[in-house]
């Protein structure tokens, strides 16, 4: 028996490492990896095995077969896999495929006397569940950022070539469109600044390239509203969004959604900016400062900037 | 063509309200609603119906209370509801949900499409329309936020994470939506009376020849514990005379997180 991890995500398969590795130590495990490229990484990143096999661009049918093949030849009881959206929609097939329980979107994994015991957010972000899975193998996802991925070890494993068979696509591609940048990778960013329905023009969003440029560099985000309703940006952050763990997380003009602060919950340092004392925001930041963004943003850079 | 659309009426999240001592969840008693995304996939099917022609009909998992949460779907424009009531099924996992409604869905027979939306708020758990497809051996088009439905296929735009997809299928095939795809109808007073005499169908897990104890047995993860913890937040109130000093001490304070 052991636990297998794979997200066709590079850094994620590395944080899933990390933990696979903590949990292989304390169950007694190996930890095996599905991999394609430069097997030696995963190695160093925690692996014990590297299942080598071509997967080539992501297709549903191939990864699915790929990952089955995987798990026969790892005898996997338990499967790590990234939650990107690729990673949400082949976790529900294996775990079908396999008669296996799953849990998604896990923001902690643990093994408590004999059982490994999950955490994950349930009734729109407002609560926190507690799983377990009782089925050998048991699935479960986690989003990038949700473990932090070890520094490189000096540790020799084994490569296993993997040889799989697929079945054609049957959902044929007719185009890709990339998403604008800059939106892109909120998931991965480090500093997020957020822009709520404070904001009265799109034009005056322009002030937050400042803000993130002030912090060093900076992700921008929005709440709902100013994406799905306003159509000002791609992107929002919030529970039907994207789920955000920055570092810092610094809202401008956010009221405070229940939604949008289950998407926020992990950010180690939550700032907001409101002038709406009363604002629920507020409550749940670690900074706060009751102001007109208007005002308050541009003596924010003026401020980051001097103290450079 | 037939549309198939996966409804789960869950309780009004609007009403929940968390126990201040055991931090518990009330979730007891609260008028159940279908689900947002579902709604949505719903309003997907009634319009795609409307250039196609042909048959929307729901299906649903629940209790006594289901029934009632579906009379919206009817009022909206679905032409029929099947319906398994057993309120033993309560709490089943994903894996134990889509064996159920896989024989349900097989006892239907006839059927083009099934969609649904991508999650449902209560779980959100993403996993029963590509568990469903697996298990019927459809082909699976997830995140769809555009859905064009024609004789023999069905041509969508998914929503990944950096980019767009503009994919065709061929039918049958399981959809899922999500929250972009359209804005759901509100029913009219005449359309909601007419909705009461639109046929349901209700099954027991019999009906679909199951068993309880089957159908329990396949259900492996187990709900330890659900709580709504307090955000632990350091609370510090940003205050000065001026703005400018707000701002400074706000900047002063990030830098001190070490987080710039």
């Amino acid at each position: 028996m052991s636990i297998l991890v794979f997200s066709e995500d590079r850094e994620l398969a590395y944080q899933l490492l990390a933990k696979a590795s903590e949990l292989a130590e304390k169950m007694s495990k190996e930890v095996y990896c599905l991999a394609s490229e430069t097997p030696e990484d995963y190695i160093k990143q925690g692996a014990d095995k590297v299942l080598q096999a071509e997967l080539g661009d992501f297709a549903l049918e191939s990864y699915r077969a790929a990952l089955l093949k995987a798990v026969e030849a790892s005898d996997a009881e338990l499967i790590l896999m990234g939650a990107t959206k690729r990673g949400k929609e082949l976790a529900p097939r294996i775990a079908a495929a396999l008669n296996a329980g799953c849990m998604t979107e896990c923001n902690k994994v643990d093994y408590i006397d004999g059982e490994v015991v999950i955490e994950r957010l349930t009734y729109g972000g407002s609560t926190i569940a507690k799983e377990t899975s009782t089925s050998k193998p048991t699935i479960i996802t986690a989003a990038s950022r949700s473990f932090d991925k070890l520094e490189p070890q000096d540790k020799t494993g084994e490569i296993i070539k993997l040889e799989f068979e697929a079945s054609e696509p049957k959902v044929k591609v007719l185009e890709t469109r990339e998403k604008p940048k800059g939106t892109q990778d909120l998931e991965n960013a480090d500093i997020i600044v957020s822009a709520g329905r404070g904001f009265k023009a799109k034009e005056d969003l322009a002030i937050l390239e400042e803000l993130a440029e002030a912090l060093g560099g900076a992700a921008i985000g929005c709440t709902r509203p100013i994406s799905a309703d306003l159509g000002w940006m791609d992107d929002w952050v919030g529970i039907s969004g994207k789920k955000v763990k920055p570092s810092l997380y610094m809202t401008c003009g956010v009221s405070g959604q229940i939604q949008h602060v289950a998407g926020i919950r992990d950010s180690k340092i939550i700032v907001s900016i409101n002038n709406d004392e009363g604002a629920g925001i507020h409550g749940v930041s670690d900074y706060s400062l009751v102001g007109d963004i208007y005002e308050v943003l541009p003596a924010l850079i003026k401020a980051l900037k001097e103290k450079a | 063509m037939r549309q198939l659309v996966l409804l789960k009426d869950i309780p009004d999240l609007k009403e929940i309200t968390i126990d201040r001592e055991t931090r518990h969840p009330k979730t007891e008693g609260i008028k159940t609603k279908i689900s947002d995304l579902d709604k949505r996939a719903l309003e997907a099917a009634i319009q795609a119906k409307g250039k196609v022609g042909g048959e929307v009909i729901v299906l649903s998992m629940g209790d006594d209370k289901t029934k009632t949460a579906l009379l919206e779907a009817l009022a909206m424009g679905a032409d029929g509801a099947y319906i398994i009531n057993e309120t033993g099924v309560k709490g089943i996992d994903t894996n134990a949900t889509s064996r159920v409604l896989e024989a349900a869905i097989r006892e239907i027979g006839e059927y083009d499409v099934i969609i649904s939306g991508e999650m449902t708020l209560d779980s959100l758990s993403s996993q029963i329309g590509p568990r469903l497809a697996e298990l019927l051996d459809h082909p699976q088009v997830t995140y769809v936020k555009e859905y064009e439905l024609s004789e023999g296929s069905v041509k969508a735009v998914r929503d990944l994470d950096n980019f767009e997809e503009i994919v065709e299928t061929p039918l049958p095939a399981i959809v899922t939506v999500v929250r972009e795809i359209n804005e759901p109808r509100i029913p009219s007073l005449m359309n909601i009376m007419k909705a009461k005499r639109k046929p349901q169908t209700i099954w027991s897990l019999a009906d679909l020849g199951l068993s309880l104890e089957e159908v329990q047995a396949m259900s492996y993860v187990k709900i330890k514990d659900v709580t709504a913890p307090e955000m632990t937040r350091k609370q510090v109130k940003i205050e000065a005379d001026t703005i400018e000093e707000a701002a400074s001490k706000l900047a002063a304070a990030i830098k001190e997180e070490g987080v710039i």
